[in-house]
């Protein structure tokens, strides 16, 4: 049962950086369907650079911009070039899915998968002050590598920068009504140039994650529709931070529950794996039609600035 | 127009005559994996390269980069008149079936699939023959008495893995439990490393010791499990065992260099056969892999009690259970 819970935090993190990051991106106006393309990035540049490096921060670090860059050229040409967001979005994600294998065979030979890292040159898991001590449930629940507790905290932080800052509710307006931000005088392309290279920057940490943190290669399309289940989390959250946390958490608990009940039979009958698979997304959808409240998007979200 | 034509004419008439007096041309197709997939694809250009060096044919390689150019690089083979086109994997059956039909008087071979036609060679592995010997050394090295299966998309031949393993631990003993696993029902299955380690974290939790990841780049993830935890995997497909030394058990080797070099073997010698091919562990297409890397961990007890069985497998004696089979006697009981 603890391990189930270990497991869940384990699975939930990529999606709590990914949905953190499309947060800032959509409720600053922009639809973001290329989270899997910019974990993807990501992801490949920190395998690498630790490979080489043997430094795992740096690694984090340089996947950091690279991220933020591949959500930069999501900005470039919607706010700048005027493109539309999901075409945009699509083009991202194709270009990402296309040039990390091709630039793994350049310096590797083979398009599928980076080295592996070392042990030693990877992160380690920290045990946070005794309370990894806690007989039982200690060392499952507080002995992580950081970047999972980095994902625990981002939640609250987005939280505290999108509702208590000056800047937060610039990016709130630049979502519902960018016209009344121009009235204000602030430029709602330039709010939206942060917020997006801000927003990449964080969802390049659940890539990095994948890539360095839990497994220690690259591989090929490694993100595996994670971008696009982080989405779902957002709108399953409304598109406020905590909410979305928990939505997060329950996607990586309903993984980690099917992972369990794959191989047990449960009072004689074996489960049938697809249909725990399928269940977080319509528990979504059933939350989604309205039963029990409505997801209503950012006002002026896939709209060009006027 | 006419004249680029009459050229291209005249270079054709040159080339194909050419062909008659020099040694065959194979042509050969491999799929996005490319000739350094470390796994299938590469296996299957270490083949033919074999044979190329041995036999002096004319071999040429393309890669088709996605599903959508398989079909024209088989068909530009088959026009430019080459003796022998080769498509490797299951995803390649189709395309060939068709530019086959297209082109009686050439020959194909196509690897992990079937095409029935007169001018095709369709080689099939019994993974469950290669799985059934992994399983025994599974079986016999196993201290906690539970070990593993990993399987990527939940197809049948995946089954067929896990049918053929599971049969080869319960042969040496009935008492090891084995724990399966499918990362899922969908093509992402295949490239999900971050959910391979996760269930290979829950099946060592389990008391599992040793695991068996037949789930392509997934499996990466399983291997890493192993690599913290300090416990053993077993590989799939290729020689896996340099991945992760010491920890890798050993690995179930599908012999596709072996299939191409015969295929391009008998056309040189003009006894190339068509029709449906199942090459096991008599043949030597499948098999378990012992180097270097895993020499210190598979011990001799083990390499001779497995290799005991292998043959007993070879004489008939021992009979390993078929996942295709079950399908399809269940097919026809359907229509009965």
């Amino acid at each position: 049962m603890i391990e189930l819970l270990a497991s869940s935090i384990r699975l939930a993190t990529p999606l709590l950086f990914a949905s953190m990051g499309g947060l800032l991106c959509e409720r600053a106006g922009v639809a973001t369907i290329c989270l899997e393309g910019v974990m993807l990035t990501a992801a490949w540049t920190a395998a690498v650079v630790n490979y080489y490096t043997h430094n795992a921060w740096l690694a984090v670090t340089v996947a950091l911009w690279v991220g933020a860059l591949t959500m930069g050229m999501h900005a470039f040409l919607t706010i700048t070039a005027r493109a539309d967001q999901i075409i945009s979005g699509v083009v991202v994600n194709f270009l990402a899915a296309g040039i990390t294998p091709l630039l793994t065979n350049a310096l590797f030979g083979a398009p599928t998968n980076t080295p592996s890292i070392p042990l030693s040159d990877r992160f380690h898991s920290i045990e946070l002050w005794g309370l990894s001590e806690v007989p039982g449930l200690g060392k499952i629940l507080f002995a992580h590598p950081p970047l999972i507790y980095l994902a625990l905290a981002l939640p609250f932080a987005v939280h505290f920068a999108v509702y208590r800052t000056g800047l937060g509710l610039r990016l709130l307006a630049s979502g519902d009504g960018p016209e009344a931000l121009r009235t204000a005088g602030v430029s709602p392309g330039r709010v939206r140039y942060v917020a997006l290279l801000a927003g990449g920057a964080i969802a390049s940490l659940g890539g990095t994650f994948l890539s360095i943190s839990h497994t220690s290669q690259f591989t090929r399309d490694m993100t595996a529709g994670r971008g696009f289940i982080a989405l779902t989390a957002l709108i399953f959250g409304k598109w406020r931070p905590v909410p979305t946390f928990f939505a997060c958490l329950f996607f990586g608990f309903a993984d980690a529950v099917q992972i369990q009940l794959q191989s047990t039979t449960v009072f004689g009958i074996q489960f049938p794996v697809q249909f725990i698979q399928a269940l977080p997304y319509l528990v979504t959808l059933v939350v989604l039609v309205g039963f029990i409240g409505k997801a209503i998007p950012p006002l002026s979200i896939g709209k060009r600035l006027g | 127009m006419g004249v680029v034509s009459l050229v291209f004419g005249i270079l054709l008439t040159f080339f194909t005559q050419g062909a008659l007096a020099k040694p065959i041309k194979v042509g050969l197709v491999l799929d996005k994996g490319g000739r350094d997939d470390k796994s299938f694809n590469a296996a299957a250009f270490k083949g033919a390269t074999e044979a190329k060096e041995k036999y002096g044919i004319d071999l040429k390689v393309v890669t088709a980069s996605d599903d959508a150019a398989i079909e024209p690089s088989l068909r530009t083979f088959a026009r430019r008149g080459y003796d022998l086109v080769i498509g490797i994997g299951f995803v390649q059956g189709n395309a060939l079936e068709k530019v086959a039909r297209e082109f009686p008087k050439t020959q194909f071979l196509i690897v992990d699939a079937k095409v029935a036609l007169p001018n095709v060679r369709s080689v099939l592995f019994n993974e469950h023959e290669g799985s059934f010997l992994v399983g025994a050394i599974a079986a016999l090295t196993t201290k906690t008495k539970v070990v593993g299966f990993i399987g990527g998309m939940d197809i049948p031949l995946i089954r067929r893995f896990e049918i053929g393993y599971r049969a080869g631990v319960q042969h040496i003993n009935p008492k090891v439990q084995v724990i399966t696993n499918y990362v899922g029902s969908t093509s992402d299955a295949w490239k999900n490393p971050m959910k391979g380690k996760e269930l290979a974290l829950s099946q060592y939790k389990k008391k599992a010791d040793i695991l068996f990841a037949a789930a392509g780049a997934s499996a990466l993830g399983s291997f890493d499990a192993a690599e913290e935890l300090g416990k053993q995997i077993i590989g799939c497909d290729s020689n896996q065992n340099w991945i992760k030394p010491g920890h890798v058990l050993t690995s179930m080797l599908k012999r596709v260099d072996v299939a191409v070099f015969n295929a391009i073997k008998s056309k040189t010698e003009g006894t190339f056969e068509a029709g449906e091919f199942d090459l096991g562990l008599k043949e030597g297409a499948v098999d378990f892999a012992l180097d270097t890397f895993n020499r210190s961990i598979l011990t001799p007890a083990v390499e001779a009690r497995t290799n005991e069985i292998k043959n007993q497998i070879i004489d008939g004696k021992i009979k390993v259970p078929d996942y295709y089979d079950t399908l399809r006697s269940g097919a026809k009981k359907k229509n009965a």
